[in-house]
């Protein structure tokens, strides 16, 4: 009676959105266990915590801001692949704003005038303003998608391309170094023992996950998502939803690319979020949301760009050279996308069904 | 001529039955050689299923199939085409990017020195075409040529395979013009003088007395039987497709006519001069509080459309709605929640359940949607309201947390009109509410509906089925090619209701 009991669990297990992600995160730790020695120390220096796990959790914060918002778009049946580009926009806002005296200076001349507290606009605008700009951005394509019925790739696409051009003229072209402290400490700060972005990372969590689950968003994105004729029948307007979960998705872009920026200290439209969006993709499915859009978890894509960041950080501590990690991601795409395959499931339902039944007779 | 009077098609005692329905039971079939032969029904009477079973789509479960005096097992599609069987669909699934011959050839492109022989293929193409004495250029892309022209690459692609004696045409009329359908039926004529043997599936029964031989008739998956056409009146045709027995009038009458009493004076709802161009004429309508209006007519007769401008689905270019006296101004789904008004869609598969979902989730859905994004119902909240109406309309599933497309397609019903339900309206559009369900659920949803109204809520009732219409509604509006023709009240002559409906004085 006890063990039946138990594999009826097992079988909730199975079935929750978490298991495959944790499942490969867990592998992935597995794997640096054995092959890297010291994978796993932690140290104390000067009231922060160091070591490659840390590591992982502050590079992936990106990472898992983008997957909030990406999330909620692949649920809505669409895709967003300009986020890399919106990024790279609200980082190029940020740093004008810090400074705009710096764009047409020469590197040698920068260097001399830096001063760590100076910002040419309040600080609290070169936070705000970024991101709106960044939500406007999602706006542009909620609308173009919703309301202009383009398809979300070629919708999205537009914003792709045009994007980093948009962001170098803010910049006038030109890389402007950030020496603002306050800023700084967003990708390179430290709270209590842990990175500060991991903080930023877990309120954007938070907002997405009240949002979607605390109200009846959640639902509606999902219900439009399967079917988005059912849901216009059922009074929903499947529009408005499409139109919030792009702006949110630019939102989320532009809290990554304000983190990006500042962890690399140098406004480089060429360089920041460069490859993201595919990241933030790449998170949500192993996420294990449908790319034809419905049930999505957002703690799942969460995990999922863990697995993206462990992957490359064990493969940094490996020594593998940095040119050929693309194809070590593409190796973690095929595992992933195999156990996500209809096939292997079945298999794994037909495990677990059969250690059941097996209990059942005995 | 003994010779082609045989039977090519044999098929008999064919079951066929998916979860939760019977789609055919015990059907026979003959085809001859060098005949039309048309299937008629209503939806869900099983004509696509038959088609399928001879076109190796779904295989039956029970029943003998004989090609030519030979017992057959048709596996495939591949399989029937083997046989001899070739089928043109309700879509044209051509590519319209391709010119006519590739499209005519495709898959079976001539080959010359490892590459396509274009010469031989656009020859080959222009000689089929003019087997159907169609004179066109063969190099155009088929996009850019009028539906009727890509019908007939169609059926120029299906004939086109070697030794096709029976050619299935699956409803080819609806997307064509007049003109363009008697394109269609020469050519049909001319194949038959030549010996094929047609199945033609049509809704318009003006071209079954046009261009069959022979009516087959189907309802509710049964077989009624197979006439000579020029024997078949009209009206008797109808007759037997949509199915009426006397008999069968029972309790519902008495409570259909005791509560015909409670119907209130003035009008809940009232359309004045309400049409939309291409979709149905203009047309005027009272509904009241208490009253069940019965929509009857042919399949696109214009039922579907009353309901869709009724419920907000599309925005009326003509005329207007009053509600409680006071005019209607914004049309849509929403808005129409918000006023008490609720429809329960023709098509479940594609307008009704979220198949993904949970039927909590299902049955919650309208409710959530009218109360907008931040009043959230509480998970606890939900279980009850899913509970309640689990409990209410018997909705057979292990629990409120099952995924909804794994019921069966009653329950499924049930649980989108308890998602209508659950918003309480004043106004309930059930459309085609007893399609494609068993018997049993059918009974309960028509007398659900009768209970409703008794509760003073106004439902319309439309149904392909006339029986179920006269059963349960007070009153019942005739609509005839996109009209609306007159209403019928009180005790209803069927009769005259069916000529009406036919729109025939025979």
């Amino acid at each position: 009676m006890r063990q039946s009991k138990s594999s009826f669990e097992w079988r909730k297990v199975t079935e929750s959105s978490l298991f495959f992600p944790s499942i490969a995160l867990a592998l992935i730790l597995l794997f640096d266990l054995i092959f890297i020695p010291g994978f796993f120390n932690l140290e104390i220096k000067q009231g922060h915590l160091y070591g490659s796990l840390i590591d992982i959790l502050r590079n992936s914060v990106p990472i898992i801001v983008l997957a909030m918002g990406m999330t909620l778009v692949i649920a809505v049946g669409g895709i967003d692949l300009s986020v890399g580009a919106v990024m790279a926009i609200a980082a190029s806002m940020a740093c004008i704003m810090l400074n705009p005296n710096l764009v047409g200076l020469k590197l040698a001349d920068v260097t001399r005038e830096a001063d760590p507290t100076y910002s040419a606009t309040p600080l609290w605008a070169v936070f705000v303003v970024p991101l709106i700009i960044a939500a406007v951005c999602g706006l542009w394509n909620g609308l173009l998608v919703a309301y202009g019925k383009i398809q979300p790739m070629v919708a999205t696409l537009i914003l792709m391309i045009a994007g980093r051009g948009i962001a170098q003229l803010v910049t006038n072209a030109i890389k402007i170094i950030i020496y603002n402290d306050t800023f700084l400490q967003l990708g390179n700060g430290w709270l209590f023992l842990l990175p500060f972005a991991l903080y930023i990372a877990a309120f954007v969590f938070v907002i997405a996950w009240l949002l979607t689950r605390r109200t009846s968003l959640g639902l509606f994105i999902e219900s439009v998502g399967i079917n988005s004729r059912s849901s216009f029948f059922s009074g929903i307007d499947e529009k408005k939803i499409k139109l919030f979960a792009y702006a949110f998705c630019g939102f989320c872009a532009g809290v990554a690319g304000l983190i990006a920026v500042s962890a690399i200290r140098t406004s480089d439209a060429n360089q920041v979020g460069l490859y993201s969006e595919l990241d933030a993709i790449l998170a949500v499915i192993i996420g294990g949301t449908l790319m034809s859009g419905g049930r999505f978890s957002l703690l799942a894509s969460a995990i999922g760009a863990l697995v993206i960041q462990a992957t490359i950080t064990s493969m940094y501590a490996l020594g593998v050279p940095a040119s050929t990690i693309t194809a070590v991601k593409a190796v973690v795409v095929i595992v992933v996308i195999l156990l996500y395959s209809q096939q292997v499931q079945d298999f794994v339902q037909a495990m677990t069904g059969r250690t059941r039944q097996r209990e059942v007779k005995s | 001529m003994a010779e082609s009077d045989k039977d090519i098609i044999t098929m008999e005692g064919i079951h066929k039955s998916f979860p939760g329905v019977q789609a055919l039971e015990d059907v026979d079939f003959t085809l001859k050689r060098g005949e039309i032969h048309a299937l008629v029904g209503e939806n869900g009477a099983g004509k696509s299923t038959l088609i399928k079973a001879l076109t190796g789509v779904e295989r039956p479960n029970k029943g003998t199939i004989t090609v030519d005096g030979k017992e057959v097992s048709i596996r495939s599609p591949q399989h029937a085409q083997k046989l001899g069987i070739s089928t043109v669909y309700q879509e044209v699934n051509l590519c319209p990017n391709l010119t006519v011959a590739e499209n005519i050839l495709i898959g079976r492109e001539p080959m010359k020195w490892g590459s396509i022989d274009w010469k031989t293929m656009n020859a080959r193409a222009r000689q089929i075409l003019q087997g159907l004495d169609i004179d066109l250029d063969v190099t155009r892309t088929l996009g850019t040529c009028s539906v009727a022209i890509q019908q007939m690459a169609a059926i120029a692609r299906a004939l086109e395979i070697s030794s096709v004696r029976i050619l299935i045409l699956d409803e080819p009329t609806s997307s064509l013009t007049i003109h363009e359908t008697e394109q269609l039926f020469r050519v049909m004529r001319k194949l038959k003088s030549e010996g094929m043997a047609i199945i033609f599936v049509t809704h318009f029964l003006d071209q079954v007395y046009e261009v069959a031989d022979r009516i087959t008739v189907l309802r509710n998956g049964k077989l009624v039987g197979t006439y000579a056409t020029a024997a078949l009146p009209r009206l008797e045709l109808i007759t037997k497709m949509i199915g009426r027995s006397l008999t069968e009038f029972d309790e519902m009458i008495k409570i259909k006519l005791e509560s015909s009493k409670l119907i209130k004076g003035e009008a809940l709802l009232q359309a004045r001069g309400l049409g939309r161009i291409g979709t149905i004429e203009p047309f005027d309508l009272d509904l009241h509080a208490g009253e069940v209006v019965g929509l009857a007519g042919l399949l696109g007769s214009g039922r579907t459309e009353i309901a869709g401008l009724l419920f907000g689905i599309d925005k009326p270019d003509s005329g207007s709605i009053t509600m409680d006296g006071k005019s209607v101004e914004n049309y849509s789904p929403l808005e129409s929640l918000a006023r008490g008004v609720a429809l329960c869609p023709e098509d479940r598969k594609a307008a009704g359940i979220v198949a993904d979902l949970t039927v909590r989730e299902n049955i919650i859905l309208a409710m959530q949607a009218s109360l907008g994004w931040f009043k959230h119902l509480g998970l606890q909240k939900q279980y009850e309201i899913a509970d309640k109406y689990i409990e209410l309309l018997n909705i057979t599933t292990p629990s409120a947390d099952q995924t909804v497309k794994n019921l069966s397609g009653g329950n499924q019903q049930k649980v989108i009109l308890a998602r209508w339900l659950a918003t309480n309206p004043r106004l309930l559009i059930l459309d085609e509410p007893t399609r494609g369900i068993d018997v049993g659920t059918k009974a309960e949803i028509q007398k659900l509906v009768l209970s409703l109204a008794e509760e003073g809520k106004s439902c319309v009732f439309i149904s392909s089925e006339l029986e179920e219409v006269l059963r349960t509604s007070h009153r019942i509006v005739v609509l005839r090619d996109h009209e609306k023709i007159t209403e019928f009240t009180g005790e209803v002559d069927e009769h005259k209701l069916m000529q009406s409906i036919a729109g025939s004085e025979s």
